[in-house]
């Protein structure tokens, strides 16, 4: 940990991050304007001009510092909640097949390569539209894919770890195979588990975005970056600050999330113990 | 009744790429332990042994042989069934830093196969027993609850001797326990299971490259050469009167720790043995590629591991007859 | 002019906590003399030798004085010069010298290249040379051949082969056989003994082990916790060593005295 603390990026990473989620939660509270309240007065405001509006408003005259908060609640929890079940998910397929090795693990990481193969977007294209669009649909199709990369990883740890002589010693202590995974195998592959989990999340975030930006992931008036951006791309010549603040905003989390990972990965490096 | 019997153990790996990974295979080793016996083995890196010790302990398969525990045969049975029996077979490793889990503290790897074996104990109870472990190995609490990094090698290997203990075993396989150990601290462990022996009447079988350890614990000693037993016999008749070119030559090369020893080294040859060859022998005795006295008879004919001097003493040796009192020092090649 | 001079040497690490692992170190050694070091795991016997060669790690920090031949071996850019020239040296385990994936032929032809500016041919005839006074079996053969082929005493003799290439005048030796079996220890050990005396070299062996020690020095100098606690000569050590960590080295020996 003292490593982190003296690698600048990660700890500017790590601020940067603890203050977006402090704003996301907190943010709007403090914020005088109503989610879907329309300012007749000041539609399509520049920042700082209009009264109140920190940083414009945008064509339905909603404040865009709030939209923008709201939105960076709504992707920072879908992809958190994603990438919480994608670790759950890929950390046991992962492990299990790690350690059992054989044919077991041929056949887990066969089915982990089909799913691979599949297009995610044709998937969820094809989720959308039986079960229709939402937060929880888009959360599903994303931690359907989410697992695969994170269960190969483990795998590839957990088959070096099952290889070490204190797991050897777990079975010659009586200990069965499910306890020598939850005990043994998964507590000491923590470490990348924990730097991928923090690099996936802002790919989860860019998956969310790009598909409410195409227009099947979140839905209107609910806001989420991806959505914000479209609306902003769709004004960029006449309002270009309704595409700069949420593009900005996801720029920002993404970085951050980046950095402290990197960050984590350098200082979690066995070879440094 | 005898407390472990082997009969033609045969253990055999598929050698994969880099020389490194070739584990010499076990083939064709009888021998018996009795209650509260504690039998050597001693054998270079390779030959053998510290596969024989994990191929008992049911962490190999067997190629071909019978394990007996207790008149009961064992090897064929499932890890699940063999389960049981792990409390009354146990193991200590050799490297005290890569068998303990770097995550759990000293008192949590010790309690662990209470854990597993003895489900009805409860949490206090496992730790208080495991405790009690650690204090008889030396081990207070206050070092118990750290974690292995924190440690030196001589307190670790401790708390691997100690969590063999917890289950209460009647025979432990010590696999080289104090070969990774400064020597200074090597001969605290000794003492350890000296006193461990004579408490508890452990039987076990304790292996080792270092012959001077071995004779100091055991009263019995057997020497493994590629897989083989090559001689058994008594610690002072296999040191006083070895009765197998390789166990002389494992007793000529044991730096004795005098003035003279300069002068000795000066005058023996620098030749190196002929290669290891990959491919072990097939046919005849392993040991006829750099015997000093070898027959043709040896490159075609295997010799078997039989009584010699009319007495305990095995020796699997054509030419055993012809020197009753033992092999002289070979000289210089 | 003695040929290895090392007078106040101390050895630090920056860290949190910062070690000191060598503390104020005195050694001298004449021409074709055999020095042996003995301490235990933490003595600071190794760092002592990577602090001579310029090989401590980025946070170690060498100070005092080091002479060889004279030149100052802890000033900027002298310890690079010496290194593989005027001192060799040998690891505990031969992968400190050899490369995994080059031949042992062109390993040591790379040396003889540098060291003595031969090329082509007249470097491999070199390498064939070595590889014959480190007496290794079927030399030819093994030319060819890459580290992993080789069982680890054959490995130790051509990292003693690519030492000796350049021909020091000092060799330096950390645990050469502790990695070795019993049998395979010995002959390495005649082989160093043979060697040091043929080429004329010097030897500063490194060692936790006394049978080693027994077979190679002339001196011995004892070190407990980067300080060296009792220097004498071999002959007088065993007879009766004076320091009491000294003789309770000695004494936790396993030997097979009274057995037989």
């Amino acid at each position: 940990m003292a490593e982190l603390r003296g690698d600048r990026a990660a700890m500017t990473g790590l601020v940067l991050l603890v203050l977006l989620m402090v704003a996301a939660v907190v943010g709007p509270l403090f914020i005088g304007f109503r989610e879907d309240e329309i300012d007749w007065q000041n539609m399509a405001a520049p920042p700082f001009e209009a009264d109140g509006h920190w940083l414009g408003t945008d064509r339905l005259g909603r404040d865009l510092l709030l939209r923008t908060l709201l939105g960076l609640r709504v992707s920072l929890a879908i992809a958190l909640a994603a990438t919480l079940v994608s670790l759950i998910i890929g950390v046991a397929w992962g492990a299990l097949a790690g350690y059992l090795r054989g044919r077991a693990d041929a056949l887990m990481m066969r089915f982990v390569d089909v799913l691979y193969a599949l297009p995610q977007v044709f998937f969820v294209i094809i989720l959308t539209v039986v079960f229709g669009r939402g937060p929880l649909v888009l959360l599903i199709a994303i931690g359907a894919f989410g697992w695969l990369t994170m269960a190969r990883i483990v795998r590839g740890q957990a088959l070096a770890l099952r290889e070490r002589e204190f797991v050897e010693a777990a079975v010659v202590g009586g200990s069965g195979t499910l306890r020598i995974v939850a005990r043994h195998i998964v507590p000491n592959l923590l470490g990348p588990v924990i730097v991928y989990a923090t690099l996936t999340v802002p790919q989860v975030i860019l998956v969310e975005s790009f598909l409410s930006f195409l227009g099947i992931g979140i839905q209107e008036p609910l806001a989420s970056l991806g959505n914000l951006i479209a609306d902003g791309a769709a004004e960029m010549e006449t309002a270009p600050w309704m595409l700069a603040v949420p593009a900005g905003c996801l720029v920002l989390l993404v970085f951050s999330f980046n950095f402290l990972g990197d960050g984590l990965r350098d200082a979690l490096d066995p070879r440094d113990r | 009744m005898n407390l472990l019997e082997l009969r033609g153990v045969s253990v055999k790996f598929r050698q994969s790429g880099t020389k490194a990974r070739d584990l010499a295979a076990v083939d064709g080793v009888d021998f018996t332990i009795a209650e509260h016996e504690m039998l050597g083995l001693v054998g270079e890196s390779g030959c053998g042994k510290t596969t024989l010790g994990r191929a008992i302990l049911h962490l190999v398969p067997l190629a071909a042989g019978e394990v007996h525990w207790r008149g009961q045969r064992v090897d064929q049975l499932g890890q699940r069934a063999f389960r049981p029996l792990r409390r009354e077979l146990q193991y200590v490793f050799q490297d005290p830093n890569a068998c303990l889990d770097p995550r759990m503290t000293l008192l949590e790897s010790v309690a662990e196969p209470l854990r597993a074996l003895d489900r009805d104990a409860a949490p206090a109870d496992r730790a208080r027993r495991a405790q009690a472990r650690l204090d008889e190995v030396g081990i207070g609490a206050s070092l118990a609850a750290r974690y292995p990094h924190q440690l030196s090698g001589g307190q670790l290997q401790r708390a691997v001797i100690a969590r063999a203990l917890i289950v209460d075993p009647q025979f432990v396989v010590c696999d080289e326990p104090v070969s990774a150990l400064d020597v200074s601290v090597q001969g605290q462990i000794v003492g350890l299971l000296e006193r461990i022996r004579d408490d508890r009447g452990l039987a076990s079988l304790f292996i080792s490259h270092n012959l001077a350890v071995v004779a100091r614990l055991c009263e019995r000693v057997m020497v493994m050469f590629r897989g083989r037993i090559v001689e058994t016999a008594g610690r002072r008749a296999l040191i006083g009167s070895p009765l197998h070119p390789y166990t002389r030559e494992l007793l000529d090369a044991v730096p004795g720790i005098d003035a003279g020893a300069r002068g000795r080294v000066l005058r023996r040859a620098a030749h190196a043995q002929p290669a290891k060859d990959d491919a072990s022998q097939a046919v005849g005795c392993p040991f006829a590629v750099r015997c000093p006295q070898v027959l043709s008879r040896c490159r075609v004919e295997r010799p078997r591991l039989q009584a010699a001097v009319g007495g305990s003493r095995l020796v699997a040796c054509h030419r055993a007859g012809e020197w009753p009192g033992g092999l002289p020092p070979f000289t210089s090649v | 002019m003695a040929l290895l001079e090392i007078r106040a040497l101390t050895v630090e690490f920056a860290g949190t906590p910062a070690i000191c692992a060598v503390n104020d170190v005195d050694l001298s050694m004449e021409p074709r003399e055999s020095v042996a070091i003995v301490g235990e795991s933490g003595s600071g016997k190794s760092q002592l030798l990577n602090a001579c060669v310029g090989l401590l790690a980025a946070n170690g920090r060498a100070l005092g004085s080091v002479r060889f031949e004279g030149r100052e071996l802890l000033a900027d850019g002298n310890a690079a010069t010496v290194r593989g020239r005027g001192i060799g040296f040998v690891f505990q385990d031969a992968s400190g010298s050899l490369t995994p994936h080059r031949r042992i032929g062109s390993q040591i032809a790379e040396v003889a290249m540098a060291a003595q500016g031969v090329a082509g041919a007249a470097a491999r005839a070199e390498s064939r040379r070595m590889l014959d006074c480190v007496h290794l079996p079927d030399a030819g053969r093994r030319l060819s051949q890459y580290p992993h082929e080789l069982s680890g005493g054959m490995r130790q003799r051509v990292a003693l082969a690519l030492a000796l290439v350049a021909r020091p005048l000092l060799l330096f030796a950390d645990e050469p056989t502790t990695a070795l079996d019993v049998t395979v220890q010995a002959e390495i050990l005649a082989l160093v003994a043979e060697l040091c005396r043929d080429f004329g070299m010097a030897l500063l062996l490194v060692t936790h082990d006394l049978g080693v020690v027994a077979a190679l020095a002339d001196r011995i100098a004892v070190m407990q916790s980067g300080r060296i606690v009792e220097q004498a000569a071999a002959a007088e050590f065993f007879a009766g060593p004076r320091h009491p960590y000294s003789a309770g080295l000695l004494a936790a020996v396993p030997t097979l005295a009274g057995l037989s």
